[in-house]
C-alpha cells in the first residue's frame, strides 16, 4: 500500500541571481512499512526534498509545484494549521546534529511533553509514561529518572537516541530521517542503524534515510533513490543497485566507497565537482562530468522505468558495477 | 554552592574596600570642603575649630582610617550640607529612586521583550519595522531632551499629567511610595516613560537579535518538525534560549539606572538620590559622596550575583560546572 507519493515536486529558492531550483520534479513512492533511501552529495537537494513533505521550507524557499500525498491526502498548500497536525503526529523528522536539535535549556522530559502536547493534551502522568515508554523502546536505560535530565547530560549517541524518541512519541507512519548517524562516532553509528532497522520493522514504521554516504544507507534501506542537481536520476531496490548501477553517477558513488578500495592507493574519485545549481549544463546535469557523455547528452534524460528500476540517462549502463 | 556564594562574599568585600579607598582618596583630591561647609566671613579661629573638629588637619591616611573605624560601626558619619546621618539622608530619598528606576526598568523589560522578539520573528513586518524605528529613536535622541519634549507636550500643552514632583504618596512599611495613589503614579508616569526609553530600545534590540538567530537553529526546527505551533516554539524554546542576554542586561540596567537617573530625576524634579549626589557634588559634601559610591558598588554586587545565580537557574549547563 502507498502510504506517501510524491510527484513532480519543485522546491525553488529565490535568490539575486535568479530562481535556484533545489528540487526539480521529483517523484517517488514509499510504501507503508518501507525503508527508503534517499542518497546524494550535498547540495543535490535530498535534505531540501525531505524538508518539502513536511511544508518546512522557510522563505525565500517555496515549494512551487507538484504534489506530496500521505495516504491520499494532498499535503502541498494545505494550511499551515492542519499541517501541524500532519507534523509529528503522522509524519515525523530525525536531523542530523541531536546537540543542536534538542533544547540544551529544558529537560528532556519537558521537550517530550511539547511534542505530545502538540497534538493531544493528557495528563501529565500519561505523558510521563508515554514518554518512558519511548525512551525505553529506543534502549535509554532508567528512562523514568532520566527524564528530568538535560540534553548535555546525555552522550552523543544518547542524544541521538532521545531525538528519535520524540520523532517516535506520536507513533508516526513516517520519520524522515536526515543524516541521523553522520555527526556520531563509526561505532555508535552502526548501533543506531542496526536500532532503526528494528524499530521500523517492529513498527511498521516507514522511513525515508537521507545521506550523503552509500555505505551507511545500504545497510538499512531495502529501496535506493540517487539524487544529482535537484532531481532522481537513479532508483531501484538496494542490491539490485550496488550490484549493476544503471547510471554512471551511481557507479561512480559505488566505485568511490572506501570499501572498495585497494590498501595504499588513492580511493576512486569521480571527475570534477558538484555543479552549481545557478549553472547547470544543458541536458543532462551529470554530462561534464561522465566518461560516457555523448553528443546525445545535451538533451535532458527522461527518467526511465522499467519493472522495478529506473534511470535518467540516455545511455544506462547494463553490466555490473565497477 | 555554598562555596560559590563564600567566595563571592570574600570578593564583595575586597571589591568594597578597594573602592571605598579609591572614592576616599578621590573626593579628597576634589578639593576643601571647609569653604563650603562655612560662611566666607567665619573668623580665622572658628576655622580652625572647624577644621580640627572635622578632622581636616589629619594626614590622609589618618582620616580614611578614622573613616574605615567608624563605618565598622555603622556610621557613614554626618552631611556637612544637611547635619543630619548620612545614613537617614539617602534613606529618605532612596524609595523615590527605587520605585522609578524599577518602574522604568520592569517596564522596558516586560515591553521590550515581547516585541523584540515579534520583530525578530517577523523582522519584515510593518510592525516589526516601526518598532525598530522608535527603538532608534530610543537610542540615539538624548534623555534630557526627550524629558523636555515629553513636559512639554503632555504637562504644558496637553496638561495631562503634572511636570513634576512626586505628588501624593503613602506609607508601606514606614516609606513613602507614590506608586500606591493615583495621583502619585501620574506624577511618575512621565519621568518613568523617559527614563526607560533607552532600556526600551536596548532591550528590543537584545530580544530580537536573539530571536533571529535561534529561529534559524535546529532546535526550532525540529520543534517544528515535532508540529508544536509557533506560540508554543516561541514561549518555551526561543524565549528560554535567549533569557541570559536579557538577565544580564536587565541586571546592569536597573543598578546603572538606580545610580545614575540623575538626568530624568532633574528635568522632572523627582526628589531622588541623583539629584542628590549631583548637589552633594557641587557642595563638596564628602560623607554622602563616600556613602552614596559605596552604596553603588554594594547594589552592582548584589545584582551581579543574583544574576550569576539566575543564570544557574536559566541554563542547566552551567550548574554542572559550578557543581
Amino acid at each position: 500500500m502507498t502510504l506517501l507519493q510524491v510527484r513532480d515536486l519543485q522546491t525553488h529558492f529565490a535568490t539575486r541571481s535568479g530562481a535556484l531550483k533545489a528540487v526539480d520534479g521529483v517523484s517517488f513512492d514509499i510504501a507503508a512499512g518501507e525503508i527508503v533511501g534517499l542518497v546524494g552529495e550535498s547540495g543535490s537537494g535530498k535534505s531540501v526534498t525531505g524538508f518539502s513533505i513536511l511544508g518546512l521550507i522557510d522563505p525565500p524557499g517555496r515549494i512551487i509545484g507538484g504534489s506530496v500525498k500521505l495516504e491520499g491526502r494532498e499535503l502541498v498548500g494545505l494550511p499551515n494549521a492542519e499541517l501541524r497536525g500532519v507534523r509529528g503526529r503522522q509524519i515525523s523528522m530525525v536531523f542530523q546534529d541531536p546537540s543542536a536539535t534538542l533544547n540544551p535549556v529544558l529537560t528532556i522530559g519537558r521537550q517530550m511533553q511539547l511534542a505530545l502536547e502538540a497534538h493531544e493534551k493528557t495528563s501529565e502522568a500519561a505523558m510521563r509514561a508515554r514518554a518512558v515508554e519511548v525512551l525505553e523502546r529506543v534502549g535509554i536505560p532508567d528512562a523514568a529518572r532520566r527524564l528530568d535530565a538535560h540534553p548535555h547530560q546525555f552522550s552523543g549517541g544518547m542524544r541521538q537516541r532521545v531525538a528519535i524518541a520524540i520523532a517516535l512519541l506520536n507513533s508516526p507512519a513516517l520519520i524522515i530521517c536526515d543524516e541521523p548517524t553522520t555527526a556520531l562516532d563509526v561505532s555508535i553509528q552502526a548501533q543506531i542503524l542496526t536500532e532503526m532497522k528494528a524499530l521500523a520493522r517492529d513498527l511498521g514504521t516507514a522511513m525515508i534515510w537521507i545521506s550523503h554516504d552509500l555505505a551507511t544507507v545500504s545497510s538499512v534501506a531495502s529501496r535506493l533513490l540517487v539524487m544529482y542537481a535537484g532531481r532522481i536520476i537513479e532508483e531501484g531496490p538496494v542490491r539490485d543497485v550496488l550490484r549493476a548501477p544503471r547510471h554512471p553517477y551511481t557507479a561512480g558513488l559505488i566505485a568511490s566507497l572506501p570499501a572498495h578500495a585497494v590498501p595504499g592507493r588513492d580511493l576512486v574519485q569521480i571527475p570534477g565537482s558538484t555543479p552549481s545549481l545557478f549553472d547547470l549544463p544543458p541536458g543532462c546535469a551529470f554530462q561534464p562530468r561522465c566518461t560516457y557523455a555523448q553528443a546525445g547528452c545535451g538533451v535532458m534524460p527522461n527518467l526511465l522505468r522499467e519493472e522495478n528500476r529506473a534511470v535518467r540517462c540516455h545511455f544506462p549502463l547494463n553490466g555490473s558495477g565497477s | 554552592m555554598l562555596g560559590f556564594v563564600i567566595q563571592r562574599l570574600l570578593q564583595a568585600f575586597v571589591v568594597m574596600m578597594i573602592i571605598s579607598a579609591m572614592v576616599f582618596v578621590g573626593v579628597y583630591a576634589v578639593g576643601n570642603p571647609i569653604d563650603v561647609v562655612l560662611s566666607p566671613d567665619a573668623t580665622q579661629q572658628i576655622r580652625e575649630q572647624a577644621i580640627k573638629a572635622y578632622g581636616f588637619d589629619q594626614p590622609l591616611w589618618k582620616q580614611y582610617a578614622d573613616f574605615l573605624g567608624r563605618l565598622i560601626r555603622g556610621d557613614f558619619g554626618n552631611s556637612f550640607l544637611y547635619n543630619m546621618p548620612v545614613l537617614q539622608l539617602i534613606g529618605s530619598r532612596l524609595p523615590a529612586t527605587a520605585e522609578l528606576t524599577l518602574a522604568a526598568v520592569f517596564g522596558a523589560t516586560f515591553l521590550g521583550v515581547p516585541l523584540g522578539m515579534y520583530a525578530g520573528y517577523r523582522p519584515d513586518s510593518t510592525f516589526s519595522k516601526a518598532v525598530m524605528a522608535i527603538s532608534i529613536l530610543g537610542f540615539s535622541v538624548p534623555t534630557f531632551w526627550i524629558g523636555l519634549v515629553l513636559i512639554f507636550t503632555f504637562a504644558v500643552e496637553l496638561g495631562w499629567l503634572p511636570a513634576g514632583g512626586r505628588g501624593e504618596t503613602a506609607q508601606l512599611f514606614g516609606i513613602e511610595w507614590s506608586f500606591l495613589t493615583t495621583n502619585g503614579l501620574k506624577h511618575m508616569f512621565l519621568p518613568a516613560l523617559n527614563l526607560s526609553l533607552f532600556k526600551f530600545a536596548m532591550m528590543v534590540r537584545l530580544a530580537r537579535a536573539g530571536t533571529r538567530e535561534t529561529m534559524l537553529t535546529d532546535t526550532v526546527r525540529f520543534a517544528r518538525a515535532a508540529g508544536e505551533s509557533e506560540w508554543t516554539i516561541l514561549t518555551r524554546h526561543v524565549l528560554r534560549l535567549i533569557a541570559i542576554p536579557i538577565v544580564t542586561v536587565f541586571g546592569l540596567e536597573l543598578g546603572s539606572t538606580m545610580a545614575f537617573a540623575v538626568v530624568t530625576e532633574t528635568i522632572f524634579s523627582w526628589p531622588g538620590v541623583g539629584k542628590l549626589i549631583i548637589d552633594s557634588i557641587t557642595t563638596l559634601d564628602r560623607p554622602v559622596m563616600v556613602a552614596y559610591l559605596m552604596l553603588v558598588a554594594f547594589f552592582f554586587i548584589v545584582i551581579n550575583f543574583v544574576v550569576d545565580i539566575s543564570y544557574a537557574a536559566l541554563d542547566p549547563r552551567l550548574r554542572t560546572r559550578r557543581a
